[in-house]
């Protein structure tokens, strides 16, 4: 999920290096924030030692390629032949509720990139604005208006500032928080599809244990008794490892379940925090775009 | 869609204050590309026919007005007032379409409130340009000399269709003037000589402010049109959240249905902020780049005075040289300076009382302004504190 590749922005640049590291600041947050994986040893190695020893077969993945290991894991799902037998609706509604949210987020996304963008349009023509009325304040000849229009540029100027601060929290608060849940929930579905997985292994198991029985059956008829051993110690296999793969089944569909709930309760909070950040930056900036027309009133008022 | 002109008229002060001839557009209807606009004139001059009347007017109407006030030579020494920009509905009209094409990927509730607000523009729009074509009127009838003008009574009162009479008129002028204006006059104004300090300090401050303010509308226009954006952008998000709020079965459902009402409530204070933005300053901005080429066409006919004037001295001596057409040398000459003086005497009065409207038009404009961001922000403030309250305490 933090795997980003280099190459599309300036790796230099302010912008991509406070992207980076809020984003991974953030997964390193989730991380620690979830019971199991704070007890792993991996997690714990990595907050705590010195020195880590050097990551091999870590290649950066593209968003691309990131998409392409989702799909496969869908694709190899939905080749499935033999539908699930579900006698709880459970996962599957669940599933559905999750494939809707993640369309709805995806185009909130949009929306709000687009308002990022609009927000720095907005910007650059303020300064460009302000920039222009300084220049009719040095030619206008009567001199209270001239002032006038000379302080009107500050307050435009200062205007420019509070809409880049609003651009920065549109993006870093509000957009990266769909970003970040759009890749979590596909991760969510990624669950889901490990469950599927589990239940094909099992089902393939128990087809196959019927084929050795089959031949078992065969091979009784066809009286060869040294190859029938063979067949016997074959049977047996099949027969634990199907019951392993059902328990391992029963046993991810509680653990997915579990998750789940724990995942929604966290999401919960998490965007109700964020977005009452972002609120409270909208909030500043409409206050502090109240004491700059302030400051402007007596101004404009004593133009004679 | 009709429109009335309500209380616009903030670009130019102290106009329509003369009960002896008032003037307002009450009203306007527009089919399709054509606006008609409806003259209301209250009178108690003898000149009028009767006390009260009304006429419907187009666009073509009034640039043949502003035209042939412009080729009469006795106002050659006055501002006229300019001429309003014919009515631009391109934008909205564009915006109109595009949402037609976009209707299939957005949900019917954002397709309405999106719909909503490009009626608003169209009417924002429409609104404006009543207001420019008001004030032109307005200006004239509150200049001593241009109210009597035999052709804006024509224009006020002729209860015929005037683009007969206008035809006739092209045909007269046939616009000549105004196109040497157009094409000559920076020219001509830089190249005389000239003899009086305040032309000399008006020429520069006018020709240099002009580039200036031009630069300015411009700017103004394109900030204007960001914030625009944005309050569209509002809605979106708001149709998104709504949407992602109806499927949630979580705890989230109340803060997502709260944000969503949010951000369609800012939209609308935002949508304001942009179309206060527009009027008072944009606009504003505008109208008075316009006066001063209105100013700047006044000093070319004074610099064309002159440079005539200075033609007839060289004629007369030229005349004296030769012993010939003397008397007629010296008719013209006097003419000449006669019609000069006369037009430096009305345009230093034009001029000086040209600078305290626009100083006066600029305060009220920029107080206005600043009120209302002041109101917005405030409005903005209170719902974001009731959205962020509503948080907490879920």
């Amino acid at each position: 999920m933090t795997k980003v590749k280099v190459g599309m922005d300036d790796p230099s640049s302010v912008e991509f290096v406070e992207r980076r590291r809020a984003a991974l600041e953030r997964y390193l947050q989730r991380v620690v924030c979830h019971p199991s994986l704070l007890q792993d040893p991996d997690v714990r190695e990595f907050l705590e030692k010195e020195d880590l020893p050097r990551a091999v077969n870590t290649q950066a993945l593209s968003g691309a390629g990131f998409l392409k290991m989702i799909n496969k894991a869908s694709d190899a799902v939905n080749k499935m032949t033999i539908k699930m037998n579900e006698s709880d609706t459970w996962f599957e509604d669940k599933l559905q509720e999750v494939e809707n949210e993640e369309q709805q987020l995806r185009k909130l996304h949009i929306v709000v990139d687009s308002l990022v963008n609009h927000r720095k349009e907005l910007c650059g023509n303020t300064a460009v604005f302000a920039k222009s009325l300084a220049m009719l304040g040095n030619s206008e000849d009567n001199t209270a208006l001239s002032r006038a229009l000379s302080q009107l540029a500050e307050v435009e100027d200062k205007m420019e500032q509070l809409h880049q601060e609003q651009a920065a929290s549109d993006f870093f608060i509000f957009a990266e928080l769909l970003s970040d849940y759009i890749r979590l929930l596909g991760a969510v579905r990624g669950c889901f599809d490990q469950r599927m997985r589990a239940w094909q292994r099992w089902q393939e198991a128990q087809s196959t244990l019927q084929k050795k029985r089959e031949a078992e059956a065969k091979l009784l008829w066809a009286n060869k008794p040294d190859k029938l051993q063979q067949a016997k110690e074959e049977i047996t296999e099949w027969e634990a490892r199907v019951t392993q793969y059902e328990r391992d089944f029963d046993r991810i569909g509680m653990a997915v379940r579990k998750e789940v709930l724990r995942f929604e309760k966290e999401k919960a909070k998490d965007f109700k925090s964020q977005i009452m950040k972002y609120l409270d930056t909208m909030l500043q900036s409409q206050q502090r775009l109240i004491k700059f027309w302030e400051a402007f009133l007596p101004e404009a008022k004593a133009i004679a | 869609t009709r429109a009335c002109a309500g209380t616009l008229r903030s670009v130019s002060v102290d106009l329509n204050n003369d009960a002896s001839l008032l003037i307002d557009i009450p009203d306007a209807l527009c089919e399709r590309d054509k606006v008609k606009f409806t003259v209301h004139t209250k009178t108690t001059l003898s000149s009028f026919q009767k006390p009260e009347f009304s006429v419907p007017r187009q666009h073509e109407d009034f640039i043949w007005l502003h035209d042939t006030l412009v080729e009469t030579e006795d106002y050659a020494g006055l501002i006229i007032p300019p001429a309003p920009p014919k009515p631009d509905f391109d934008s909205p009209r564009e915006k109109m379409h595009k949402l037609g094409e976009g209707e299939a990927t957005m949900t019917k509730e954002e397709y309405t409130k999106m719909k909503q607000e490009l009626e608003a523009e169209y009417l924002a729009v429409f609104k404006k340009t009543v207001q420019v074509h008001e004030i032109f009127l307005q200006r004239l009838s509150s200049h001593p000399i241009l109210s009597k003008d035999r052709n804006f009574q024509i224009f006020l009162e002729y209860d015929q269709d005037l683009s007969v009479r206008r035809k006739n008129a092209k045909e007269m002028f046939g616009g000549f003037f105004k196109n040497m204006v157009k094409s000559a006059d920076e020219v001509l104004i830089s190249g005389v000589k000239e003899v009086d300090d305040f032309f000399e300090q008006e020429k520069t401050f006018l020709l240099d402010y002009y580039s200036k303010i031009k630069d300015s509308t411009a700017k103004a226009e394109k900030m204007t049109r960001a914030h625009k954006n944005i309050a569209d952008d509002y809605i979106h998000i708001s149709a998104t959240l709504n949407s992602l709020a109806a499927d949630d079965t979580t705890a989230n459902k109340k803060n997502l249905e709260k944000l969503s009402d949010t951000f369609e409530k800012l939209r609308k204070v935002e949508g304001r902020v942009a179309s206060d933005q527009d009027l008072k300053l944009t606009e504003l901005l505008r109208y008075y780049m316009r006066d001063i080429q209105a100013a700047k066409d006044l000093l070319y006919r004074r610099a064309r005075a002159l440079a005539d004037y200075e033609n007839s001295n060289k004629a007369l001596d030229k005349a004296r040289l030769k012993s010939k057409d003397i008397p007629q040398a010296e008719d013209n000459q006097r003419q000449c300076l006669q019609k000069f003086d006369k037009l430096s005497e009305s345009g230093k009065k034009e001029l000086t009382s040209f600078k305290g409207r626009r100083v006066v038009a600029f305060r009220k404009n920029f107080i206005e302004m600043a009120e209302l961001e002041i109101k917005h922000a405030k409005n903005s403030v209170t719902l974001l504190q009731s959205c962020i309250e509503l948080l907490k305490s879920n």
